[in-house]
């Protein structure tokens, strides 16, 4: 979701007012942030938004009002004394730490759009290691361009087990490599072992990578 | 039946206690910050169960089909250790958080002038932060300390239509109910109050600002007595309506007040029968 598909999803539910007093706040006082990013949710709506039913206008705010925070430029003009990278990583990081779980997950939603770099990866490491699908899908997201192979292979085999579908992994197709292969190849042995089956996304994913390695053997 | 549990630790219970209250009617619950059986030491023993019990209680909750929300409070009992005065800082920025809807338990256990201090500093809190009180009543000394929380109620200015007063018993509700606060009664399979005796006080004080809650621990304790209590009314003459408002309608009347009771696109009783919406309420 990019922020103006947010934005315009927003101007559509009746809080928009709210919204708007809370992001001039945000731009005005950074330190607002903590109370209103928390209050989002129940002031903007907690139900689905029409035709984005992953999404709640409290979502949708809440990943807006992190974007106040980077100063972006007001039409094309850098506000006086925005802040600067190190600030909002720190502020950042702490309203994930100190989020519900609705509260990180808009971190990590926000974060292919913050440009932290290095900064997110303590938070979206923290997402992968917890037992709440929305999170370890979210984990996975854009956002986890910047988790290393090893850590990303791990969160999609993560998904298998917790019955998460595979469509939420970001560039799945593009980064699935032969180890993540084997990982799963040895999975599928466990579950035949136990008379279980893989789950069908899974499979279709090792069939791909299996046939891949076939043309490569072949072409080398 | 449909049961909103209003004061139970799902922390101490089983993921088959989930699948029961479920199959039974149990469709909501608000969990109470409380003691765990063991001190804790520092406030920060306190963050991480706050974060629990807005964060993965309630995603646990959800995968059995019952809507879970918390009241966040310093206890009465670990208020008496300074080391776990820190929590009161703590507070105000959980007491944000959407899934709170009151704050507590606090009140009495001993009735020191550490709880004191705790009881009073945390009503002020719950009207700065717009939500009501869930109070405790200790089991010690009980209708001394009855008519003292009510006196600190009074003294706090918050309005006693957003105070709940638990663990009330016979000897105690008449006192509670004319300050026009809840009356609370925990239904335990041995102390406290039994499912007849709760039907008894219903029959004399009428069901108006009544929560009935299994309070349900880690101790002996029985997460199904809100049900068992539903169908002594029920046996008593009572009709499903009452049994209704007693058990679904206060709770919500009652925790409403918050303005942060989430009870959206709760899956009818048949669907979470035997546990048949861990899929739905996944990711
Ligand atoms: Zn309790």
């Amino acid at each position: 979701m990019t922020p103006e598909t947010l934005r315009t999803l927003l101007g559509g539910v009746p809080e928009n007012g709210w919204f708007a007093e809370a992001e001039a706040r945000v731009r005005a006082d950074p330190d607002a942030i903590g109370q209103l990013f928390a209050r989002a949710g129940r002031m903007l709506g907690r139900r689905p938004l029409p035709d984005h039913p992953s999404w709640t206008a409290g979502q949708a705010g809440r990943v807006l009002l992190l974007l106040a925070l980077t100063g972006e430029p007001l039409e094309g003009r850098a506000p006086e004394g925005a802040a600067s990278t190190v600030t909002v990583r720190g502020r950042v990081a702490e309203l994930y730490w100190r989020g519900d779980p609705a509260e990180r997950l808009a971190v990590l939603h926000a974060l292919e759009h913050l440009g932290l770099g290095e900064a997110g990866v303590p938070l979206i490491e923290d997402a992968l290691r917890t037992n709440d699908k929305r999170l370890v899908a979210a984990a996975l997201g854009p956002c986890a361009a910047l988790l290393d192979d090893a850590v990303w292979r791990q969160g999609v085999v993560k998904c298998v087990f917790m019955e998460v579908p595979l469509s939420v992994v970001d560039r799945l197709g593009e980064r699935a490599d032969q180890p993540l292969a084997e990982m799963l190849g040895g999975l599928a042995r466990e579950r035949a072992a136990a008379g279980r089956r893989m789950p069908g996304d899974a499979l279709a994913l090792l069939n791909r990578q299996s046939l891949a390695k076939g043309w490569k053997a072949k072409e080398g | 039946m449909r049961v909103f549990d209003p004061h139970i630790h799902m922390t101490s219970r089983t993921t088959d206690d989930y699948r029961r209250m479920a199959a039974a009617g149990v469709r909501s619950v608000v969990e109470p910050a409380f003691w765990l059986g063991q001190p804790r030491t520092n406030p920060g023993s306190f963050g991480d169960y706050f974060d629990s019990l807005l964060g993965w209680e309630p995603y646990r909750a959800s995968q059995y089909g019952v809507r879970h929300h918390a009241t966040l409070a310093l206890n009465p009992k670990e208020a008496n250790d300074p080391r776990c005065k820190g929590v009161l800082d703590l507070l105000p920025r959980y007491l944000e958080k959407d899934g709170v809807v009151a704050v507590g338990e606090i009140g009495y256990d001993s009735m020191t002038p550490a709880e004191d201090e705790a009881f009073a500093a945390q009503l002020d809190l719950a009207r700065e932060f717009g939500l009501p009180a869930l109070v405790h009543t200790p089991h010690r000394d009980k209708a001394a300390g009855t008519r003292r929380t009510l006196d600190v109620v009074a003294a706090s200015g918050i309005e006693p239509g957003r105070v709940a007063v638990d663990h009330l018993n016979e000897v105690t509700v008449a006192v509670v109910k004319d300050s026009g606060c809840w009356t609370g009664f925990s239904i335990y399979p041995e102390t406290k109050m039994s499912p007849p005796r709760m039907v008894a006080i219903l029959q004399e004080y009428g069901i108006e600002r009544v929560l009935v809650n299994s309070a349900a621990d880690w101790g002996h304790s029985d997460p199904l007595l809100t049900v068992a209590t539903g169908e002594a009314m029920l046996d008593a003459g009572f009709s499903a309506d009452d049994v209704d408002k007693v058990l679904w309608r206060n709770p919500i009347e009652f925790y409403a007040q918050s303005g942060r009771l989430d009870l959206s696109e709760l899956p009818e009783p048949e669907a979470t029968f035997a546990g048949s919406s861990v899929k739905r309420g996944g990711s």
